[in-house]
């Protein structure tokens, strides 16, 4: 009973301290949107997205096209539109697989201790150490570009962080007493770990995961851009800069509002990430 | 302290290893082999010459003889020729590229400490004034900006609108022709873009750091006691505070170690920079192995160093670690 209490009280106090923070609050508000604009983009878009009109070649942004047209005269609002959706898609999906991997290697390593913990720490050591980017390019050069393999490749390079934290909040807690009373009480390993641990150590995967969906965010794009991402004519931010790039003598605008989406929605991702993660920390707490 | 870095770079010795074996496995292991991907490139090439390349090239042993031989041969400093058609040692290909990777990044190392250390000690000394909550949201701008992008932006305003900077490659197409001074310029003006993009996500991360360690000299009781014994506010701040706030930061250099030699695959192909980073990108393409696996060589043994580096460094400026560690060990 006095458990639910204090838990109800955290969560409030956790919230007013969370509304203080305007940047974040904003930056929460931004989030929300993108993901409704993701979501929504097929009812949102002017224009279908693959629609080509030679007639309407790198028109500048006016009125019957908001943000202009490209080198095929398709409409760049509703491509950026349509791009939200692969950003999106791939900053959840990707992040979802750092978490789940980080949170099962952090967590076995972490509670095991000993050889296991060793011989994975080691592990996390030799990825940590391994050129990320480096390692991205082999991999999508080898396994030829595609949605799939951009989030599977950055889910797999990006998990070293997010076990290293686990496992350390798991040895803070492996040792409490609420931890010993269900040993005590015979719980399996499993349960331990899934009931009484894990749930304990959520927070700060969660605010860890926020700002990993901006930095796969912005690790995509980058991919796209050298042409290793989404693969045209699926529209994504990355690969419009692309064309964005080939007419940047002509047409600003190809180059200007995508990349201005990207900044937005990382900085977004960001802020909120920031701001959980003040609002979380006790120590920062007047 | 001497055993401290023995351990370190005992350690560090298996994940290379390890990091080596993972990457050769990851190259052997995926579909295809170089010889097809040559051979998408030379179809009149037969299913016997195929056989004699794959010979040639020892592809057709299996997997750890031919990692064994090749670490062998690497032990030795030989990373032997590129599958590319002009078949050249790896190590010209790399060393030909090295100085211009090298000298953009001393360059942008450079730039970055240079407005880092000032940003972060102005910021801190007045911390929550306008100037601070300025540099915040720099900060947070320049993570969240794509380097990429902010090449594009800068491309066209100082490359097409303005015309006053070069956007592309490292010199002029008349080079040969221009006196002493216009090369100098010609250089000059190549970089400069290349520089500031590349510093900015640096600058960033450096003056936040920066500001959180001048923050935490300032709140010192030796801050107090020498403004208690009356120095004069800039003597306290910068003899008393700056000096101890700027050591944990230039231990961060060891970190910046593996860009040296690395490159920047974004920056380098935005601005078509014959670097590190361009080489690495064409030789994923063509399935270049020699000069992949090299270059892998290099990045991760520049990663391992760079991490001792720092982490020395940090415990020689830092008395209080070099005791934990000494007990540890």
């Amino acid at each position: 009973m006095e458990r639910a209490g204090g838990r109800v009280r955290r969560r409030g106090l956790f919230w007013r301290q969370f509304r203080k923070n305007r940047l974040a609050v904003a930056g929460g508000t931004v989030v929300v949107v993108l993901g409704l604009v993701a979501i929504c983009a097929p009812l949102l878009a002017p224009y279908d997205p693959a629609a080509y009109d030679v007639k309407r070649i790198l028109m500048p942004p006016g009125p019957q096209h908001w943000l202009g047209t490209d080198q095929i005269g398709r409409d760049v609002l509703s491509r950026m539109l349509y791009g939200a959706r692969i950003s999106m898609a791939v900053g959840f999906v990707s992040v979802g697989i750092a978490v789940l991997l980080g949170t099962l290697i952090g967590t076995v390593a972490g509670y095991y201790g000993g050889r296991v913990d060793e011989l994975l720490m080691r592990f996390v050591d030799l990825m940590l150490n391994f050129p990320r980017f480096f390692l991205l390019l082999t991999l999508i050069a080898l396994l030829r570009p595609s949605i799939w393999v951009i989030m599977a490749v950055i889910g797999f390079t990006g998990w070293m962080g997010l076990a290293r934290l686990v496992r350390g909040e798991i040895l803070s807690l492996r040792e409490r007493e609420f931890v010993q009373g269900a040993r005590a009480l015979g719980a399996a390993d499993a349960r331990i770990m899934g009931r009484h641990i894990l749930p304990n150590a959520l927070v700060p995967v969660l605010v860890s995961a926020t700002l990993g969906v901006a930095g796969a965010i912005l690790t995509e794009s980058g991919l796209s851009f050298l042409g290793l991402g989404v693969q045209p004519p699926t529209p994504s931010w990355g690969n419009i800069l692309i064309d964005g790039k080939a007419n940047i003598e002509i047409a600003w605008w190809l180059s200007a509002f995508p990349g201005l989406a990207i900044l937005v929605t990382v900085l977004a991702y960001n802020l909120l990430g920031e701001g959980l993660r003040d609002a979380l920390d006790p120590r920062l707490r007047q | 302290m001497l055993k401290y870095l023995f351990r370190r770079v005992a350690i560090s010795i298996p994940l290379l290893l390890g990091i080596l074996c993972l990457s050769f496995g990851m190259l052997k292991l995926a579909p295809g082999e170089p010889t097809i991907v040559q051979q998408d490139l030379q179809t009149r090439a037969t299913g016997a010459q195929r056989e004699t390349l794959r010979q040639l090239y020892g592809l057709d042993r299996p997997v750890y003889e031919q990692f064994g031989r090749w670490l062998w041969r690497v032990v030795r400093l030989d990373f032997g020729r590129s599958y590319s058609p002009d078949g050249r040692p790896v190590l010209d290909k790399i060393v030909e590229r090295l100085p211009i990777t090298l000298g953009l990044n001393l360059l942008q190392t450079l730039v970055i400490f240079s407005l880092a250390v000032p940003l972060g000690i102005l910021s801190a000394t007045r911390q929550y004034s306008r100037f601070d909550k300025a540099t915040t949201v720099f900060v947070f701008v320049g993570f969240a900006t794509p380097d990429f992008w902010l090449a594009l932006l800068l491309m066209i305003l100082f490359g097409v609108q303005l015309g006053w900077l070069p956007i592309s490659g490292l010199r002029s197409l008349n080079f040969e022709y221009l006196s002493f001074w216009a090369q100098a310029w010609d250089i000059v003006s190549h970089l400069i873009l290349p520089v500031l993009v590349a510093s900015v996500g640096g600058l960033a991360g450096l003056s936040r750091y920066m500001r959180g360690s001048m923050l935490e000299v300032i709140r010192q009781d030796y801050m107090r006691t020498a403004r208690a014994k009356g120095l004069p506010e800039s003597v306290v701040v910068y003899k008393h505070g700056v000096r101890n706030a700027v050591l944990p930061v230039v231990t961060l250099l060891g970190l910046m170690l593996p860009g040296l030699l690395g490159g920047s695959v974004i920056i380098e192909t935005v601005f078509g920079i014959p670097g590190m980073g361009q080489l690495f990108y064409q030789s994923a393409f063509s399935r270049d192995e020699p000069v992949l696996m090299a270059l892998i060589v290099i990045g991760a043994s520049l990663s391992l160093i760079g991490n001792i580096v720092a982490d020395v460094s940090y415990a020689v400026v830092d008395p209080r670690i070099r005791v934990a560690k000494g007990r540890e060990g």
